[in-house]
Protein backbone atom coordinates (compact mmCIF):
# COMPACT_ATOMS: atom_id res chain seq x y z
CA UNK A 1 0.00 0.00 0.00
CA UNK A 2 2.59 2.45 1.18
CA UNK A 3 4.42 1.41 -2.26
CA UNK A 4 1.55 2.80 -4.47
CA UNK A 5 1.04 5.64 -2.47
CA UNK A 6 5.17 6.64 -3.03
CA UNK A 7 4.39 6.28 -6.76
CA UNK A 8 1.08 7.96 -7.09
CA UNK A 9 3.21 10.82 -4.88
CA UNK A 10 6.23 10.09 -7.21
CA UNK A 11 4.11 11.06 -10.70
CA UNK A 12 2.10 13.74 -8.73
CA UNK A 13 5.66 15.14 -8.01
CA UNK A 14 7.09 14.33 -11.72
CA UNK A 15 4.14 15.88 -13.14
CA UNK A 16 4.69 19.66 -11.02
CA UNK A 17 8.11 19.77 -11.65
CA UNK A 18 6.77 19.36 -15.59
CA UNK A 19 4.32 21.65 -15.34
CA UNK A 20 6.41 24.07 -13.21
CA UNK A 21 9.17 23.80 -16.03
CA UNK A 22 6.80 24.54 -18.77
CA UNK A 23 5.05 27.80 -17.09
CA UNK A 24 8.74 29.04 -16.57
CA UNK A 25 10.16 28.32 -20.06
CA UNK A 26 6.64 29.93 -21.20
CA UNK A 27 6.70 33.50 -19.16
CA UNK A 28 10.89 33.64 -19.85
CA UNK A 29 9.98 32.99 -24.08
CA UNK A 30 6.72 35.39 -23.98
CA UNK A 31 9.10 37.85 -22.38
CA UNK A 32 11.67 37.86 -24.69
CA UNK A 33 9.27 38.27 -27.25
CA UNK A 34 9.00 42.15 -26.56
CA UNK A 35 12.54 42.89 -25.73
CA UNK A 36 14.98 43.04 -28.14
CA UNK A 37 17.36 42.09 -30.13
CA UNK A 38 14.71 40.90 -32.70
CA UNK A 39 15.23 38.37 -35.54
CA UNK A 40 13.01 39.10 -38.47
CA UNK A 41 14.83 37.42 -40.78
CA UNK A 42 14.40 34.42 -39.02
CA UNK A 43 10.78 35.09 -37.82
CA UNK A 44 10.29 35.67 -42.09
CA UNK A 45 12.45 32.03 -42.61
CA UNK A 46 9.69 30.64 -39.96
CA UNK A 47 6.83 31.76 -41.35
CA UNK A 48 7.56 30.46 -44.77
CA UNK A 49 8.88 27.44 -42.94
CA UNK A 50 5.21 26.78 -41.13
CA UNK A 51 3.03 28.51 -43.07
CA UNK A 52 3.74 28.41 -46.96
CA UNK A 53 5.15 24.93 -46.73
CA UNK A 54 2.01 23.89 -44.75
CA UNK A 55 -0.43 25.01 -47.06
CA UNK A 56 -0.46 22.04 -49.40
CA UNK A 57 -1.40 19.31 -46.33
CA UNK A 58 -3.53 21.98 -44.49
CA UNK A 59 -5.51 22.70 -47.77
CA UNK A 60 -5.91 19.37 -49.16
CA UNK A 61 -6.69 17.61 -45.66
CA UNK A 62 -9.29 20.96 -45.40
CA UNK A 63 -10.74 20.08 -48.93
CA UNK A 64 -11.96 16.59 -47.96
CA UNK A 65 -13.12 17.29 -44.23
CA UNK A 66 -15.64 20.23 -46.39
CA UNK A 67 -16.44 17.33 -48.87
CA UNK A 68 -16.88 14.45 -46.46
CA UNK A 69 -19.00 16.83 -44.24
CA UNK A 70 -21.12 17.46 -46.93
CA UNK A 71 -22.03 13.93 -47.60
CA UNK A 72 -22.09 13.30 -44.14
CA UNK A 73 -24.50 15.81 -43.70
CA UNK A 74 -26.54 14.98 -46.70
CA UNK A 75 -26.74 11.29 -45.46
CA UNK A 76 -27.38 11.91 -41.73
CA UNK A 77 -29.90 14.80 -41.80
CA UNK A 78 -31.91 14.17 -44.70
CA UNK A 79 -34.49 15.77 -43.27
CA UNK A 80 -33.22 19.05 -43.54
CA UNK A 81 -31.67 18.53 -47.20
CA UNK A 82 -29.89 21.45 -49.05
CA UNK A 83 -30.13 24.17 -46.24
CA UNK A 84 -29.00 22.05 -43.11
CA UNK A 85 -26.35 20.56 -44.94
CA UNK A 86 -25.11 24.20 -46.22
CA UNK A 87 -25.68 25.60 -42.46
CA UNK A 88 -23.56 22.62 -41.25
CA UNK A 89 -20.38 22.94 -44.09
CA UNK A 90 -20.29 26.40 -43.37
CA UNK A 91 -20.13 26.85 -39.68
CA UNK A 92 -18.38 23.38 -38.98
CA UNK A 93 -15.57 24.37 -40.94
CA UNK A 94 -14.83 27.89 -40.07
CA UNK A 95 -16.07 27.80 -36.15
CA UNK A 96 -14.15 23.96 -35.49
CA UNK A 97 -12.54 21.41 -38.13
CA UNK A 98 -10.78 23.99 -39.84
CA UNK A 99 -8.74 25.31 -36.82
CA UNK A 100 -8.79 22.24 -35.18
CA UNK A 101 -7.42 20.40 -37.96
CA UNK A 102 -5.49 22.76 -39.50
CA UNK A 103 -3.75 22.82 -35.87
CA UNK A 104 -3.33 18.96 -35.68
CA UNK A 105 -1.90 18.30 -39.09
CA UNK A 106 0.79 21.70 -38.22
CA UNK A 107 1.00 20.01 -34.65
CA UNK A 108 1.98 16.91 -36.78
CA UNK A 109 4.18 18.67 -39.39
CA UNK A 110 5.84 21.94 -37.35
CA UNK A 111 5.74 20.88 -33.63
CA UNK A 112 7.64 17.38 -35.04
CA UNK A 113 9.84 19.42 -37.39
CA UNK A 114 11.02 22.04 -34.16
CA UNK A 115 11.21 19.97 -31.63
CA UNK A 116 13.45 17.50 -33.82
CA UNK A 117 15.91 20.65 -34.73
CA UNK A 118 16.40 22.01 -31.28
CA UNK A 119 16.42 18.54 -29.58
CA UNK A 120 19.28 17.91 -32.30
CA UNK A 121 20.79 21.17 -31.67
CA UNK A 122 20.44 20.60 -27.85
CA UNK A 123 22.30 17.00 -27.65
CA UNK A 124 25.27 18.85 -30.19
CA UNK A 125 26.23 21.36 -28.15
CA UNK A 126 24.35 24.07 -30.65
CA UNK A 127 22.56 25.33 -27.93
CA UNK A 128 25.64 26.36 -25.77
CA UNK A 129 27.78 27.06 -28.67
CA UNK A 130 24.81 29.87 -29.12
CA UNK A 131 25.21 30.92 -25.83
CA UNK A 132 29.43 31.17 -26.28
CA UNK A 133 28.37 33.60 -29.37
CA UNK A 134 26.84 36.05 -26.73
CA UNK A 135 23.12 35.36 -28.55
CA UNK A 136 20.50 34.09 -26.40
CA UNK A 137 18.93 31.09 -27.21
CA UNK A 138 15.33 31.92 -26.59
CA UNK A 139 15.74 34.83 -28.40
CA UNK A 140 17.37 33.20 -31.48
CA UNK A 141 15.43 29.92 -31.48
CA UNK A 142 12.03 30.23 -29.67
CA UNK A 143 10.91 33.86 -30.01
CA UNK A 144 10.87 33.68 -34.18
CA UNK A 145 8.67 30.05 -34.06
CA UNK A 146 6.36 30.89 -31.42
CA UNK A 147 5.68 34.34 -33.38
CA UNK A 148 5.91 32.76 -36.73
CA UNK A 149 3.30 29.82 -35.16
CA UNK A 150 0.95 32.41 -33.81
CA UNK A 151 0.93 34.16 -37.25
CA UNK A 152 1.34 31.59 -39.75
CA UNK A 153 -1.73 29.27 -38.31
CA UNK A 154 -4.44 31.80 -38.45
CA UNK A 155 -3.52 32.71 -41.92
CA UNK A 156 -3.57 28.74 -42.90
CA UNK A 157 -6.97 28.61 -41.38
CA UNK A 158 -8.77 31.62 -43.28
CA UNK A 159 -7.31 29.99 -46.41
CA UNK A 160 -8.34 26.33 -45.20
CA UNK A 161 -11.79 27.59 -44.58
CA UNK A 162 -12.11 28.68 -47.97
CA UNK A 163 -11.12 25.67 -49.29
CA UNK A 164 -13.18 23.57 -46.54
CA UNK A 165 -16.26 25.23 -47.50
CA UNK A 166 -15.36 24.89 -51.27
CA UNK A 167 -15.34 20.95 -50.83
CA UNK A 168 -18.48 21.13 -49.59
CA UNK A 169 -20.09 23.13 -52.44
CA UNK A 170 -18.26 21.23 -54.69
CA UNK A 171 -20.16 17.82 -53.61
CA UNK A 172 -23.12 19.64 -52.70
CA UNK A 173 -23.73 21.03 -56.48
CA UNK A 174 -21.70 18.39 -58.47
CA UNK A 175 -22.69 15.20 -55.87
CA UNK A 176 -25.81 15.94 -54.18
CA UNK A 177 -27.25 18.34 -57.38
CA UNK A 178 -28.32 21.11 -54.80
CA UNK A 179 -29.14 24.68 -56.56
CA UNK A 180 -25.73 26.08 -56.33
CA UNK A 181 -27.07 29.83 -55.77
CA UNK A 182 -29.17 29.02 -53.28
CA UNK A 183 -26.46 26.56 -51.58
CA UNK A 184 -24.19 29.45 -51.75
CA UNK A 185 -26.47 31.98 -50.17
CA UNK A 186 -27.81 29.90 -47.43
CA UNK A 187 -23.88 29.66 -46.33
CA UNK A 188 -23.28 33.20 -46.86
CA UNK A 189 -26.51 34.12 -44.85
CA UNK A 190 -25.88 31.92 -41.66
CA UNK A 191 -22.54 32.89 -41.51
CA UNK A 192 -21.43 35.54 -39.53
CA UNK A 193 -18.10 37.69 -38.41
CA UNK A 194 -18.05 36.00 -34.94
CA UNK A 195 -17.80 32.58 -36.98
CA UNK A 196 -14.79 33.58 -38.71
CA UNK A 197 -12.61 35.45 -35.83
CA UNK A 198 -13.26 32.64 -33.59
CA UNK A 199 -11.69 30.29 -35.58
CA UNK A 200 -9.09 32.34 -36.22
CA UNK A 201 -8.11 33.37 -33.07
CA UNK A 202 -8.90 29.73 -32.03
CA UNK A 203 -6.24 28.80 -34.46
CA UNK A 204 -3.55 31.63 -33.37
CA UNK A 205 -3.73 29.95 -29.59
CA UNK A 206 -3.22 26.61 -31.48
CA UNK A 207 -0.28 27.89 -33.37
CA UNK A 208 0.88 29.45 -29.91
CA UNK A 209 0.52 26.06 -28.61
CA UNK A 210 2.57 24.01 -31.33
CA UNK A 211 5.59 26.21 -31.60
CA UNK A 212 5.72 26.52 -27.53
CA UNK A 213 5.81 22.72 -27.09
CA UNK A 214 8.29 21.85 -29.71
CA UNK A 215 10.50 24.36 -28.68
CA UNK A 216 10.31 23.36 -25.28
CA UNK A 217 10.28 19.77 -25.61
CA UNK A 218 13.04 20.48 -27.99
CA UNK A 219 14.99 22.44 -25.56
CA UNK A 220 14.81 19.69 -22.87
CA UNK A 221 15.65 16.87 -24.68
CA UNK A 222 18.71 14.81 -23.61
CA UNK A 223 20.29 11.44 -24.25
CA UNK A 224 21.23 11.75 -27.72
CA UNK A 225 18.94 10.21 -30.92
CA UNK A 226 16.78 8.64 -28.44
CA UNK A 227 16.29 11.96 -26.92
CA UNK A 228 15.44 13.68 -29.82
CA UNK A 229 13.52 11.15 -31.30
CA UNK A 230 11.10 10.72 -27.62
CA UNK A 231 10.70 14.69 -27.38
CA UNK A 232 9.40 14.74 -31.04
CA UNK A 233 6.95 12.49 -29.70
CA UNK A 234 6.09 14.46 -26.81
CA UNK A 235 6.09 17.63 -28.61
CA UNK A 236 3.18 16.26 -30.77
CA UNK A 237 1.36 14.40 -28.44
CA UNK A 238 1.37 16.76 -25.94
CA UNK A 239 0.28 19.68 -28.78
CA UNK A 240 -2.34 17.52 -29.87
CA UNK A 241 -4.14 17.42 -26.25
CA UNK A 242 -3.70 20.85 -25.63
CA UNK A 243 -5.12 22.00 -28.99
CA UNK A 244 -8.34 19.90 -27.67
CA UNK A 245 -8.22 21.09 -24.38
CA UNK A 246 -7.72 24.82 -25.42
CA UNK A 247 -10.75 24.42 -28.18
CA UNK A 248 -13.19 23.47 -25.68
CA UNK A 249 -12.06 25.98 -23.54
CA UNK A 250 -11.82 28.86 -26.17
CA UNK A 251 -15.28 27.46 -27.46
CA UNK A 252 -16.90 27.62 -24.01
CA UNK A 253 -15.86 31.32 -24.01
CA UNK A 254 -17.13 32.55 -27.70
CA UNK A 255 -20.25 30.74 -27.33
CA UNK A 256 -21.04 30.21 -23.67
CA UNK A 257 -24.33 32.61 -24.51
CA UNK B 1 52.03 36.96 -19.18
CA UNK B 2 51.81 39.85 -17.30
CA UNK B 3 51.19 38.06 -13.83
CA UNK B 4 47.30 38.94 -13.53
CA UNK B 5 44.54 36.69 -12.19
CA UNK B 6 42.29 36.42 -15.08
CA UNK B 7 40.28 34.27 -13.65
CA UNK B 8 39.54 32.59 -10.24
CA UNK B 9 37.57 29.68 -9.55
CA UNK B 10 37.30 28.97 -5.75
CA UNK B 11 35.59 25.99 -3.57
CA UNK B 12 33.28 25.07 -6.99
CA UNK B 13 30.60 22.36 -6.54
CA UNK B 14 28.69 21.10 -8.59
CA UNK B 15 26.38 17.93 -7.96
CA UNK B 16 23.33 16.02 -10.31
CA UNK B 17 20.93 14.58 -7.83
CA UNK B 18 22.81 12.76 -5.36
CA UNK B 19 26.20 12.42 -7.62
CA UNK B 20 29.01 14.97 -6.26
CA UNK B 21 30.84 16.07 -10.17
CA UNK B 22 32.57 18.88 -8.32
CA UNK B 23 33.43 19.34 -5.02
CA UNK B 24 35.51 22.66 -4.71
CA UNK B 25 37.53 22.97 -7.36
CA UNK B 26 40.01 25.83 -6.90
CA UNK B 27 42.54 27.29 -9.28
CA UNK B 28 43.64 30.58 -11.23
CA UNK B 29 44.37 31.70 -14.59
CA UNK B 30 46.70 34.46 -15.41
CA UNK B 31 45.95 36.46 -18.11
CA UNK B 32 48.16 35.11 -21.25
CA UNK B 33 48.67 31.70 -19.79
CA UNK B 34 47.50 28.57 -21.06
CA UNK B 35 45.64 25.96 -18.87
CA UNK B 36 45.29 22.75 -19.65
CA UNK B 37 42.94 20.67 -17.29
CA UNK B 38 43.93 16.84 -17.97
CA UNK B 39 41.58 14.02 -15.55
CA UNK B 40 39.56 10.70 -17.14
CA UNK B 41 36.26 10.76 -17.93
CA UNK B 42 34.00 11.70 -15.65
CA UNK B 43 35.81 13.47 -13.45
CA UNK B 44 34.15 16.98 -13.98
CA UNK B 45 36.37 18.96 -16.67
CA UNK B 46 33.58 19.69 -18.86
CA UNK B 47 31.75 20.49 -15.89
CA UNK B 48 34.43 23.54 -14.90
CA UNK B 49 34.29 24.51 -17.89
CA UNK B 50 30.53 24.64 -18.26
CA UNK B 51 30.30 26.52 -15.05
CA UNK B 52 32.49 29.08 -15.67
CA UNK B 53 30.89 29.90 -19.38
CA UNK B 54 28.06 30.34 -17.35
CA UNK B 55 26.34 27.23 -19.28
CA UNK B 56 25.67 25.60 -15.98
CA UNK B 57 24.80 27.18 -12.47
CA UNK B 58 27.40 26.24 -9.79
CA UNK B 59 25.89 25.02 -6.36
CA UNK B 60 28.54 26.83 -4.48
CA UNK B 61 31.62 28.41 -5.20
CA UNK B 62 32.81 31.49 -6.82
CA UNK B 63 34.13 32.45 -10.63
CA UNK B 64 35.70 35.80 -10.94
CA UNK B 65 36.45 36.79 -14.28
CA UNK B 66 38.50 40.17 -14.68
CA UNK B 67 37.46 41.09 -11.38
CA UNK B 68 33.82 40.59 -11.46
CA UNK B 69 32.09 37.78 -9.87
CA UNK B 70 30.26 35.71 -12.75
CA UNK B 71 28.04 33.40 -10.85
CA UNK B 72 25.67 36.05 -9.31
CA UNK B 73 25.37 38.14 -12.99
CA UNK B 74 22.00 38.42 -14.82
CA UNK B 75 21.20 36.62 -17.95
CA UNK B 76 22.17 39.93 -20.08
CA UNK B 77 25.31 40.45 -17.82
CA UNK B 78 26.32 37.05 -18.67
CA UNK B 79 25.68 37.30 -22.30
CA UNK B 80 28.12 40.43 -22.28
CA UNK B 81 30.52 39.20 -20.21
CA UNK B 82 30.63 35.64 -23.30
CA UNK B 83 31.95 38.45 -25.35
CA UNK B 84 35.26 38.00 -23.95
CA UNK B 85 34.97 34.26 -24.47
CA UNK B 86 35.34 32.16 -27.43
CA UNK B 87 34.84 28.12 -27.26
CA UNK B 88 35.98 25.06 -29.40
CA UNK B 89 33.56 22.38 -29.10
CA UNK B 90 34.50 18.97 -28.44
CA UNK B 91 32.52 17.56 -31.49
CA UNK B 92 32.91 21.42 -32.71
CA UNK B 93 28.91 22.44 -33.01
CA UNK B 94 28.95 24.06 -36.00
CA UNK B 95 25.10 25.25 -37.06
CA UNK B 96 24.13 22.78 -39.56
CA UNK B 97 21.54 25.11 -41.09
CA UNK B 98 24.34 27.67 -41.71
CA UNK B 99 26.73 28.00 -44.52
CA UNK B 100 30.68 27.96 -43.12
CA UNK B 101 31.29 31.46 -43.51
CA UNK B 102 28.26 32.11 -41.51
CA UNK B 103 29.20 29.55 -38.98
CA UNK B 104 32.62 31.51 -38.50
CA UNK B 105 31.16 35.06 -38.70
CA UNK B 106 27.73 34.26 -36.07
CA UNK B 107 29.78 36.00 -33.00
CA UNK B 108 30.26 38.98 -35.31
CA UNK B 109 26.82 39.26 -36.56
CA UNK B 110 24.95 38.24 -33.42
CA UNK B 111 27.11 38.78 -30.80
CA UNK B 112 28.73 42.41 -31.95
CA UNK B 113 26.12 43.37 -34.48
CA UNK B 114 28.31 43.61 -37.30
CA UNK B 115 27.30 43.99 -40.81
CA UNK B 116 26.97 40.82 -42.92
CA UNK B 117 29.52 41.92 -45.66
CA UNK B 118 32.24 43.28 -43.19
CA UNK B 119 31.64 39.64 -41.22
CA UNK B 120 31.74 37.75 -44.49
CA UNK B 121 35.36 39.17 -44.78
CA UNK B 122 36.46 38.27 -41.86
CA UNK B 123 35.40 34.98 -41.77
CA UNK B 124 36.86 34.14 -44.83
CA UNK B 125 40.10 35.64 -43.50
CA UNK B 126 39.46 33.39 -40.40
CA UNK B 127 39.41 30.14 -42.25
CA UNK B 128 42.33 31.23 -43.95
CA UNK B 129 44.12 31.53 -40.56
CA UNK B 130 43.03 27.88 -40.04
CA UNK B 131 44.48 26.82 -43.39
CA UNK B 132 40.93 26.48 -45.38
CA UNK B 133 40.42 28.44 -48.50
CA UNK B 134 37.63 31.10 -49.38
CA UNK B 135 36.13 28.01 -51.34
CA UNK B 136 34.74 26.25 -48.11
CA UNK B 137 32.86 29.12 -47.02
CA UNK B 138 30.20 28.08 -49.01
CA UNK B 139 29.71 25.04 -48.25
CA UNK B 140 27.41 23.42 -45.51
CA UNK B 141 29.14 21.37 -42.18
CA UNK B 142 27.76 18.20 -42.88
CA UNK B 143 30.14 18.53 -46.19
CA UNK B 144 33.38 18.69 -43.99
CA UNK B 145 35.47 16.40 -42.73
CA UNK B 146 35.64 16.28 -39.15
CA UNK B 147 39.41 17.48 -39.08
CA UNK B 148 37.79 20.63 -40.97
CA UNK B 149 34.98 21.20 -38.88
CA UNK B 150 37.39 21.23 -36.02
CA UNK B 151 39.37 24.11 -38.02
CA UNK B 152 36.04 25.89 -38.60
CA UNK B 153 34.87 25.63 -34.74
CA UNK B 154 38.78 26.92 -33.87
CA UNK B 155 37.87 29.70 -36.79
CA UNK B 156 34.34 31.14 -35.34
CA UNK B 157 36.36 30.65 -32.00
CA UNK B 158 38.65 33.35 -32.53
CA UNK B 159 36.62 35.20 -35.22
CA UNK B 160 35.73 37.47 -32.55
CA UNK B 161 39.83 38.30 -30.96
CA UNK B 162 38.40 36.68 -27.89
CA UNK B 163 40.00 37.39 -24.59
CA UNK B 164 39.59 34.12 -23.52
CA UNK B 165 39.59 30.92 -25.57
CA UNK B 166 38.18 27.33 -24.40
CA UNK B 167 39.25 24.44 -25.79
CA UNK B 168 36.85 21.27 -25.12
CA UNK B 169 39.05 18.13 -26.08
CA UNK B 170 40.21 20.04 -28.87
CA UNK B 171 41.74 16.82 -30.79
CA UNK B 172 39.55 13.87 -29.60
CA UNK B 173 38.17 12.19 -32.36
CA UNK B 174 41.06 13.01 -34.74
CA UNK B 175 44.17 11.15 -36.49
CA UNK B 176 47.67 12.03 -35.01
CA UNK B 177 48.93 14.48 -37.58
CA UNK B 178 45.58 16.36 -37.80
CA UNK B 179 45.89 16.47 -34.45
CA UNK B 180 49.34 17.84 -34.51
CA UNK B 181 47.81 20.67 -36.99
CA UNK B 182 44.95 21.35 -34.52
CA UNK B 183 47.99 21.71 -31.67
CA UNK B 184 49.86 24.33 -33.96
CA UNK B 185 46.71 26.32 -35.21
CA UNK B 186 45.53 26.60 -31.31
CA UNK B 187 49.22 27.92 -30.01
CA UNK B 188 49.48 30.29 -33.12
CA UNK B 189 46.10 31.75 -32.40
CA UNK B 190 46.41 31.48 -28.74
CA UNK B 191 49.71 33.68 -29.57
CA UNK B 192 48.57 35.84 -32.12
CA UNK B 193 45.74 37.35 -30.32
CA UNK B 194 47.56 37.42 -27.16
CA UNK B 195 44.49 34.84 -25.46
CA UNK B 196 43.93 33.57 -22.05
CA UNK B 197 43.32 29.82 -22.57
CA UNK B 198 42.14 27.23 -21.18
CA UNK B 199 41.94 23.22 -22.27
CA UNK B 200 40.49 20.32 -21.58
CA UNK B 201 41.36 16.84 -22.83
CA UNK B 202 42.91 13.97 -21.67
CA UNK B 203 45.36 13.53 -24.88
CA UNK B 204 49.15 14.12 -23.52
CA UNK B 205 50.42 14.76 -26.54
CA UNK B 206 47.96 17.75 -27.28
CA UNK B 207 48.71 18.62 -23.04
CA UNK B 208 52.54 18.71 -23.46
CA UNK B 209 52.18 20.86 -26.74
CA UNK B 210 50.00 23.72 -25.69
CA UNK B 211 49.54 23.72 -21.79
CA UNK B 212 52.12 26.49 -20.10
CA UNK B 213 50.53 24.74 -16.86
CA UNK B 214 48.52 21.72 -16.10
CA UNK B 215 46.16 21.21 -13.61
CA UNK B 216 44.74 17.45 -12.66
CA UNK B 217 41.02 17.11 -11.84
CA UNK B 218 40.08 13.91 -9.59
CA UNK B 219 36.69 12.88 -8.27
CA UNK B 220 35.61 16.47 -8.77
CA UNK B 221 39.13 18.64 -7.26
CA UNK B 222 41.87 19.86 -8.58
CA UNK B 223 44.43 17.33 -7.02
CA UNK B 224 47.49 18.58 -8.73
CA UNK B 225 48.66 21.74 -10.45
CA UNK B 226 52.17 23.16 -11.75
CA UNK B 227 53.79 23.94 -15.01
CA UNK B 228 53.37 21.93 -17.96
CA UNK B 229 57.52 21.07 -18.02
CA UNK B 230 56.99 19.60 -14.51
CA UNK B 231 54.30 17.05 -15.61
CA UNK B 232 56.77 14.13 -15.73
CA UNK B 233 58.40 14.78 -12.59
CA UNK B 234 54.80 15.50 -10.95
CA UNK B 235 55.44 13.33 -7.80
CA UNK B 236 52.16 12.45 -7.77
CA UNK B 237 50.85 9.48 -8.30
CA UNK B 238 47.43 10.04 -10.10
CA UNK B 239 49.16 12.10 -12.50
CA UNK B 240 51.94 9.50 -12.88
CA UNK B 241 49.26 6.81 -13.88
CA UNK B 242 47.07 8.86 -15.70
CA UNK B 243 49.94 10.13 -18.24
CA UNK B 244 51.54 6.60 -18.41
CA UNK B 245 47.86 5.43 -19.34
CA UNK B 246 48.39 2.63 -16.91
CA UNK B 247 45.41 0.47 -15.57
CA UNK B 248 47.42 -0.46 -12.26
CA UNK B 249 47.42 3.13 -9.70
CA UNK B 250 45.25 4.97 -7.35
CA UNK B 251 42.54 5.40 -10.04
CA UNK B 252 40.65 2.39 -9.72
CA UNK B 253 38.08 1.71 -12.35
CA UNK B 254 35.31 0.02 -11.36
CA UNK B 255 35.12 -3.09 -13.45
CA UNK B 256 32.46 -5.99 -12.36
CA UNK B 257 33.45 -9.43 -13.04
CA UNK B 258 32.20 -10.89 -16.76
Amino acid sequence: MLDFLASVGRIFIHFLEATGRLTLFTVVSVSHCFRPPFYPRLIGRQLIDMGFYSLPVVGLTALFTGMVLALQAHTGFSFAAETGVAIIVVLSVTRELGPVIAGLMVAGRIGAAIAAEIGTMRVTDQIDALSTLSTNPYKYLVVPRLIAGTIALPCLVFIADVIGVFGGFLVGTYSLDYNPNSFLSVMWDNLSTDDVVSGLVKSAVFGFIVALLGCYHGYHSRGGAQGVGAATTYAVVSASIMILLSDYLLTAIFFSS
Amino acid sequence: MSGKIKIAVRGLKKSFGSKVVLDGVDFDLNEGESLVIIGGSGTGKSVTVKCILGLMTPDEGSIVIDGVEATTLSSGERFKLLRKFGMLFQGAALFDSLPVWENVAFGLIQGHGMARGRAKEIAIQKLGAVGLGPEVAMLSPAELSGGMQKRVGLARAIAAEPEIIVFDEPTTGLDPIMADVINDLIIKCVKDLGATAISITHDMASTRKIADRVAMIYKGRIIWSDTADRIDHSGNEFVEQFIHGSAEGPIKMEIRAL
